[in-house]
């Protein structure tokens, strides 16, 4: 059991498994096929992002170091909180990029119900620790446990 | 984070829900990133990213219904992105059907929406609202909430205005509340350089190559780069302009940066000089190798690598009215070199629609069409973001392109050479 300190962007408490992207995740390329197709386990459709692209989003514990890419990201990830088809979480091994930041944001002004807990700055140690399939614990204060 | 009392009122509920939710939603950003107040927005005009009417995009429609009923529209006419559909650009029946009937069918209710909002006019579609043409330049100093990362990077660089890397949706907050948080690119200290380029090439770098090997290695840090004067000389002019629109998409697609300075160039550089260089800057060395490396390790997403192209694309961001005039020359050469009468290859050149008309009225429109190139105000990232254009062989010399879609990147003079003489 391994345990790392973040910074609350967005407030919650969850337990998924981990997917872990060990390069900025393109918010667009990644979500944009799954909502626009109806694919509603979000399946990533980066085939830039070999550790991603293919894998199931929906659910997990999304374990990165930042977005990347065009910035419709945020409005990406407001649309696919809107849809239900958000990770269970989101956890960044760096301060938040402004794209992500906004859609977490947005989401959590304008959607009703929708919880994605947001945790920033884990720091390059977590993202190395952290391996897909991994059950990973969210707490409210920004403490994050690799179980 | 220090909010005036209007401010403070708004946000507590004094102009209605929904101008609290805007007020809400810059307070949280400006907090996330530690801003000390809110500032004005001192341009003109807004830019939003968000132009494509896309049937996935139905939560930020309903969002801008909402804001459209609440009366919380934008204070600021804006442009926006290219359109993402043109029925001249080339496209099979089912590429058509899936556009039009699926895609995009959503096009025509988003633009009324737009209209509602504050779009500056019909032909306010471009990535590049900054040429002359389409009439959204900011001034040196200017406080803006655009999104549109390559327009940002240019606004923020090029024109010494102030602007962060927001996201679609977050760009028109700024715009309604007339208030954007002040941090980042908007301090004077998040536009130092963390990173020195130095740039010893024997030839002129690409300028789509060059910003990718910068972005992909600085990221979201500001680059100071220096080396460039003999390429690019120490005064802003129509061709260097280019050159700097094409770099800057490159690096900030390829990698996240917002501002760049060119020593003896760029605005700020020319004004502070080495003073915008933090002491602890790392260094990058770019020389032709080293740029050569970096196009040899893009991915080729192609299923057949030595598939013929069927499709080109040059002009993402979009053509400035020089480039068009000089790549219709170039394309002339190559087709007489070559003992060609048109390219090989169907090619699409994209520009902004007010830049398209106006070199409609030139001598040049006649030979661009005559060598059998489409000139046009499509968006070539939405054209390509379907499933279909997934097994399509583009070719493109936009590093932007290259890294959202599969098309495949080369520098300009492959590109010519490809389309007017042919080969894989």
């Amino acid at each position: 059991m391994k345990q790392f300190k973040g910074r609350v962007v967005a407030p919650g408490a969850v337990t998924a498994p981990a997917l872990v992207s060990h390069g900025g995740l393109n918010t667009l390329a990644s979500f944009q096929k799954a909502l626009q197709f109806g694919d509603k386990k979000a399946t990533c459709g980066d085939q830039n992002n070999p550790d991603l692209y293919g894998q199931e989003m929906l659910g997990k514990a999304l374990c990165l170091p930042q977005t990347i890419g065009s910035t419709t990201g945020g409005l990406v990830l407001y649309c696919a909180c809107a849809m239900e088809r958000q990770p269970a979480c989101m956890l960044f091994s760096k301060p938040i990029d402004s794209l992500a930041a906004a859609g977490s944001i947005l989401a959590s002004v304008w959607l009703e119900g929708i919880q994605m807990p947001v945790i920033d700055s884990l720091g390059d140690e977590f993202l190395a620790a952290v391996k897909t399939g991994d059950q990973i614990q969210v707490k409210d204060d920004g403490t994050v446990i690799i179980l | 984070m220090y909010l005036t009392p209007e401010q403070q009122a708004i946000l507590d509920g004094a102009k209605g829900e929904t101008m609290s939710k805007v007020m809400k939603t810059l307070v949280m950003y400006g907090e996330t990133f530690g801003a000390d107040k809110m500032v004005p927005v001192t341009s003109e005009y807004n830019h939003l990213v968000t132009s494509f009417g896309l049937k996935m995009m139905g939560p930020v429609f309903d969002l801008m219904q909402k804001l459209i009923d609440a009366g919380a529209v934008s204070g600021q006419k804006f442009s926006v992105d290219p359109r993402p559909v043109d029925k001249n650009v080339p496209a099979n029946f089912l590429q058509k059907l899936i556009f039009n009937k699926f895609m995009y069918s959503k096009q025509d209710d988003y633009e009324q929406q737009l209209n509602q909002l504050g779009l500056m006019d019909a032909d306010a579609f471009s990535c590049a609202c900054y040429l002359d043409q389409m009439g959204n330049k900011p001034k040196k100093g200017d406080v803006l909430s655009w999104a549109e990362s390559s327009a940002v990077v240019y606004a923020n660089s090029v024109l010494g205005a102030r602007c962060n890397r927001n996201s679609g949706i977050m760009d028109i907050m700024g715009s309604i509340a007339g208030c954007v948080p002040h941090f980042g690119l908007l301090t004077d200290e998040g536009r130092k350089a963390s990173w020195i380029i130095k740039v010893e090439c024997k030839r002129r770098p690409e300028a789509q190559l060059l910003g990718s090997a910068i972005g992909m290695k600085v990221m979201e840090d500001v680059p100071f780069i220096t080396g460039m004067e003999k390429w690019l000389g120490t005064e802003l002019n129509d061709e260097n302009r280019a050159y700097l629109k094409d770099f800057g998409a490159a690096t900030a697609s390829n990698g996240a940066v917002g501002l760049y300075h060119i020593e003896n160039l760029t605005p700020e550089a020319k004004e502070l000089g080495k003073t915008l260089v933090k002491a602890d800057a790392q260094v990058y060395v770019i020389d032709d190798a080293e740029l050569e490396r970096v196009q040899k390790n893009y991915p080729v997403m192609w299923k057949n690598p030595d598939a013929t192209p069927k499709l080109c694309f040059v002009g993402c961001p979009h053509m400035s009215m020089e480039q068009l005039k000089s790549w219709t020359v170039r394309v002339e050469e190559g087709l007489k070199a070559s003992g060609n009468k048109k390219v090989l290859i169907p090619t699409v050149f994209t520009t902004a629609p007010a830049v398209k008309k106006a070199f409609e009225q030139t001598e040049y429109a006649k030979r661009l069409a005559a060598t059998g190139v489409i000139l046009s105000y499509i968006c070539p990232l939405m054209y390509m973001n379907n499933p279909l254009c997934g097994k399509m062989n583009v070719i493109t010399s936009s590093n932007k392109l290259r890294t959202y879609t599969t098309a495949r990147y080369y520098t300009e003079e492959q590109i010519l050479a490809k389309i007017t003489k042919g080969g894989n």
